[in-house]
């Protein structure tokens, strides 16, 4: 196992682009094996691989982590960026845990109907603007600082700036009723590391297209049928 | 406020009981209020007490704790239920984050239409026993020990007891090619605080019944 994490997953966002962000906002460079084929799975799986036979898989510090919360969970913590005590580790989960509700909006939106897309992208920008923004907005304006917790840098400022930019995805204007995190969107893709991640050529993922979609259902035999919220 | 965590949820399990769960195996007493109509969970959003107008809502340490994985955490760190060091968090947390994959599926399954039933309890079998409980299964198995992480009692512990009795509500013989799994589930049961919570009168809810999906349905408007 290389000194490197190795990350095993479809060549597209899912579940792991959550995971490729936050190691790239902690500056740590990483691998990839991207699963193309169903005959790649069974090897994974017969391999003993996959903890509850599911992708993500992330190989890290002699471990072979599964669940994706569980693998977000070690690295930022691993990396500093997971607040300096329980207190405020407890605020990055929560707000997190928003930034993750919001973006599980999305994560299925590829694999919807044409019809269900228009209603779930609906969706998507009345839960961004009425739920989640509004709170991380206020939270800015209360205490002023750049960062959301603690007045550093964390895994809650990485998570967040990815919701943005996929919310912006579907509406490009949706952070007009919102300044301060106009200037938290500049701020944190100012930072050298996510700069870089944001650049052409990293290991971001693009919009997710049907030749994502259709790889996905080939090599899990899943999500066939999916409806939207 | 009182000492005590205090928590609100409907007068039933939801996404509530594996809170309670980890609050009496950490031996800490709480207290609860029900929601039982729209305007008392239109009241709480209006005086901004729910962060992303949801429930489960507990208030801890000065804290109003949304998000049920949040507020697992920070129990678990508090009473020294999550291992030792940063390696056996993370094998804790892939261990609850996949029985709470499981237990995901117990919870929508009230909802599920009359004719979905039948599919989705056997879903449940299905994952049980072919996904997750082989898993832990293997991992008693091979250390020998009691807990599943580190040879102590912890968060995954309570979790994994937690599921068990769950699913056993669905499939009674659910455990029956999991000899690891019984013991286990017969040790976690005897552990004192966990025996008293699994005794009458704890704060354990029943299983849901067709009030309390009414009363969802009522209460969020879905």
């Amino acid at each position: 196992m290389s000194a490197k994490p190795k990350l095993y997953y479809f060549n597209g966002r899912g579940k792991m682009e959550s995971i490729r962000w936050l190691l790239a906002a902690a500056g740590v460079e990483f691998e990839e094996e991207f699963l193309e084929t169903r005959d790649q799975y069974e090897k994974l799986l017969q391999g003993g691989s996959l903890l509850f036979q599911q992708v993500p898989m992330v190989e890290i510090d002699g471990m072979r982590m599964v669940q994706t919360r569980a693998i977000l969970s070690y690295i930022a913590a691993k990396y500093n960026l997971y607040g300096k005590d329980l207190k405020e580790r407890a605020l990055i989960d929560m707000y997190v845990g928003g930034t993750d509700d919001l973006m599980g909006f999305i994560l299925m939106f590829p694999f919807l109907s044409a019809e269900d897309k228009e209603k779930q992208r609906a969706l998507i920008v009345e839960k961004a603007t009425s739920r989640y923004f509004p709170v991380y907005e206020k939270l800015l304006k209360d205490h002023g600082q750049d960062f959301l917790v603690g007045n550093n840098f964390s895994w809650a400022d990485v998570h967040l700036l990815e919701a943005i930019l996929m919310v912006e995805e579907k509406k490009s204007d949706v952070l007009s009723g919102f300044p301060q995190l106009q200037a938290f969107k500049a701020r944190i893709s100012s930072i050298p590391a996510i700069k870089k991640f944001l650049e052409p050529g990293s290991q971001r993922k693009p919009v997710p297209d049907d030749k994502y979609v259709e790889t996905v259902r080939r090599v899990l035999r899943m999500y066939y049928d999916v409806k939207a919220n | 406020m009182s000492g005590k965590p205090r928590l609100t949820y409907l007068n039933g399990r939801g996404r509530m009981e594996s809170i309670r769960w980890l609050l009496a195996a950490a031996g800490v007493e709480f207290e609860e209020v029900y929601l039982e109509t729209k305007e008392q969970y239109d009241k709480l959003i209006k005086d901004g007490f729910l962060l992303f107008q949801q429930v489960p809502l507990v208030e801890i340490d000065g804290m109003k704790m949304v998000q049920t994985r949040a507020i697992m955490s920070y129990i678990a760190g508090k009473y020294n239920l999550y291992g030792k060091d940063l390696k056996e968090r993370a094998l804790i947390d892939m261990y609850v984050e996949g029985i709470s994959d499981l237990m995901q599926m117990i919870l929508v399954f009230p909802f599920s239409p009359p004719d979905a039933k039948e599919k989705n309890l056997e879903s449940i079998k299905e994952r049980a026993t072919n996904r997750y409980f082989p898993v832990f299964e293997k991992v008693l198995k091979q250390h020998g020990q009691d807990f599943l992480v580190g040879n102590k009692f912890s968060w995954a512990d309570v979790q994994l007891i937690e599921a068990i009795l769950a699913v056993e509500e669905k499939v009674p013989d659910v455990l029956s090619g999991f000899p690891q799994l019984q013991v286990f589930k017969t040790k976690m049961s005897n552990m004192p605080t966990i025996k008293k919570f699994l005794q009458p009168g704890s704060p354990r809810k029943p299983p849901p019944d067709a009030h309390y999906v009414e009363t969802v349905l009522k209460i969020f408007k879905i």
